[in-house]
């Protein structure tokens, strides 16, 4: 055998002939004359910033499409499934106080959720953005972990708190997420001197341009993989799941992840069971990778 | 600066493989010299122990070296800068008796010796041969399931199973089913599935039925061990079937006959889904878009089918290897050696050991600066 023979990527079929739009935009949004932004194409659904509600009102429309890889029966399956435990999960989330989108509507045959709007970044871009200032500013720290004494650490350490404190809450109203990641957490603005526009905020002005920092409320989104349960192993592996997100998206803080546990435990009573459990799942993460 | 030359040995698992490779730091240009690699098939119905399975690497290591060095054409074993070997992970037994032979060799040529983590190596090696600089990463096999990504000199791991591992879950469900194992069970799991659509001449005669089997994801990992249970579960019904109408019963009315095809094509549908789903999610999750898909599993055709799917609505490619590549290999492990070689990693000889478990984050990627 000499060279390699390269073995090219795979060529997708092409995509079907009807494709006008780059994704075609859920039939709700075809027919109504609101305007629709996509903002991200998450693994399972899409995210649009519409106006479909009320012309002076952002609302987030979620769409599941279904995924042609998947089995029909098994896609129409999961699809239902998860949209309403989704729109269910949503509403328990709100009697119970904790931060998250208001649900606005459902249509779960057409999979498509509508909800507030909520302003602000994801968690894992305000950390990576606060860590690329720091290496700026310290570039002797740049590849050093974060330590919760050092200067200026305290916004991140602040911030790291209100995330563990948000999945106290969340776990004391019965829900597990099933997808914890600083992607799925917004940090939304604390309401300065309330200006006048949209009712939910975020005008085109607070979007770019405005400074971003690490203040404001966490408000978890995306419970697309939650369910409603108080099984101290599934509170554990949600843990888990954030831990390993953070060590593996934000390897520089995850040194501060104590910090979320110790917020997480002053927030929940029953933290100190799933804590314990915790170290059984890490244990079990580390024996995992067996055989070849 | 002329090529490298290493040896790798591998036999973390019931594949013996031994080949050689050279890589020219100046050009980064990688060939292939040698692959040569001896497999261990335990009868159907059961697996490869780990006693059985390294006296069949002892027994085979010597022809297959020698085999490996004929093909690869070098003047005198001097040549090679090292002899590679798998650490780990992997059954002890069989990677024992694989670095015995590894030392062997390295101290009858007096050469140094490179202790690599068998996961890394599929990495390297899934790179290099596709082209894929840098990709999330399926790492699919009998004693693996993870979705990885590379960050600050370390493969990442995103996502993996809580309990086994998808390729134990299609063996163990071969075996339920008395399936050979020869060459290897998920390819014969993978030829049934494929007669669920009772074709002939290209016309499918029936559609094939979903039967119903749990779904397990949590957020980038995924659980097979419920599922392997419930599958076993309808292969039991099946033979309650079989039985029953062999002593000229019927079925319930309304009760689905459940075949074989059905049930693998089943278990493929739904394990592959999800690894898909979890694939989708990390590269939502990382920003990326190209899939690198590696280990056994990884040459599973509906599985890269799956994957191209959902890698064309996401705008990006899929990159797999084939069998020769996908499978455990030697030169995977000769790759990814003698990188970490060249930027001056050594294993001394005492401590030239082995362990089951080594997580794939463990390793230093030094040879990586992006």
């Amino acid at each position: 055998m000499a060279t390699p023979e390269p073995v090219a990527a795979i060529q997708p079929p092409p995509p079907p002939a009807d494709a006008t739009h780059e994704f075609p935009l859920p039939p709700i949004l075809q027919r109504s004359a609101s305007t629709a932004e996509l903002i991200t194409q998450g693994a399972e659904g899409r995210l649009y910033r519409t106006t479909w509600l009320a012309p002076d009102r952002f609302c987030a429309l979620k769409h599941r499409p279904s995924k042609p890889y998947r089995h029909p029966t098994l896609d129409a399956r999961l699809t239902r499934h998860r949209i309403l435990s989704e729109a269910r999960i949503l509403q328990k989330c709100r009697r119970e106080g904790v931060a998250v989108p208001a649900l606005y509507g459902i249509d779960e045959s057409q999979g498509v959720l509508s909800m507030e709007w909520v302003p602000g970044r994801p968690v894992r871009v305000e950390v990576n953005e606060y860590l690329q200032r720091r290496s700026g500013k310290y570039p002797g720290r740049a590849r050093d972990s974060v330590a919760r004494d050092e200067e200026g650490a305290a916004p991140l350490v602040g911030l790291m708190r209100r995330v563990g404190e948000a999945v106290g809450k969340l776990h004391k109203a019965g829900i597990v997420h099933g997808d914890l990641t600083t992607s799925n957490m917004m940090v939304r603005p604390w309401e300065r001197n309330k200006k006048t526009g949209p009712i939910n905020g975020s005008h085109q002005e607070d979007d770019d341009d405005t400074e971003h920092s690490l203040e404001g409320e966490i408000v978890v989104i995306d419970f697309g993989l939650a369910s409603q349960g108080s099984a101290d192993e599934d509170r554990a592996v949600d843990l888990y799941v954030l831990e390993r997100a953070f060590g593996s998206t934000h390897p520089r803080a995850e040194s501060l992840f104590p910090v979320v546990l110790e917020a997480y435990k002053d927030t929940f009573k029953a933290a100190s069971v799933v804590l314990k459990k915790l170290e059984d799942v890490r244990m079990r993460g580390r024996k995992r990778s067996m055989l070849g | 600066m002329a090529p490298l030359y290493a040896l790798g040995c591998e036999g973390s698992a019931n594949k013996l493989g031994i080949g050689v490779v050279s890589h020219d730091p100046a050009t980064n240009k990688t060939r292939i010299l040698s692959n040569v690699r001896h497999t261990f098939n335990s009868p159907p119905g059961t697996g490869f122990l780990p006693k059985d399975t390294a006296a069949h690497h002892r027994a085979h290591f010597v022809s297959v070296a020698r085999e490996a060095l004929k093909t690869a054409g070098l003047t005198s074993p001097k040549d090679l800068s090292c002899i590679c070997y798998t650490r780990g992970p992997g059954m002890g037994a069989p990677l024992t008796s694989t670095a015995i032979g590894a030392r062997t060799l390295a101290l009858l040529w007096g050469l140094d010796m490179v202790g690599v983590n068998h996961c890394v190596g599929h990495i390297e090696m899934g790179r290099v041969i596709t082209g894929a600089d840098n990709p999330v990463v399926l790492y699919v096999s009998g004693g693996n399931t993870q979705v990885i990504a590379y960050a600050e000199q370390r493969y990442r791991i995103f996502g993996e199973t809580l309990d086994i591992a998808v390729g134990n879950c299609i063996d163990r469900f071969a075996r339920t089913l008395n399936i050979p194992n020869d060459p290897f069970p998920g390819y014969n799991v993978e030829q049934l599935a494929k007669k669920a659509f009772f074709e002939e001449d290209g016309v499918t005669k029936r559609e094939p039925v979903l039967l119903d089997l749990p779904y397990a994801v949590k957020g980038m990992d995924c659980s097979f061990s419920g599922i392997l249970g419930a599958a076993d579960l309808l292969a039991a019904q099946m033979r309650k079937q079989d039985a029953l109408l062999a002593s000229g019963g019927t079925l319930k009315e309304g009760e689905e006959r459940i075949t074989p095809q059905d049930l693998c094509f089943t278990l493929q549908e739904t394990v592959y889904a999800m690894l898909v789903e979890i694939t989708e999610r990390a590269m939502a999750h990382v920003g990326s878009k190209q899939v690198l898909v590696v280990g056994g599993v990884g040459c599973n055709e509906r599985l890269q089918a799956m994957m191209g799917l959902m890698a064309r609505d996401r705008g990006g490619s899929v990159y797999a290897t084939d069998e020769r590549f996908c499978i455990d290999n030697g030169i995977m492990i000769g790759l990814a050696g003698l990188l970490a070689w060249e930027t001056g990693f050594r294993t001394p000889f005492e401590d030239s050991t082995c362990t089951q478990r080594f997580r794939t984050d463990d390793v230093h990627i030094s040879w990586r600066s992006d």
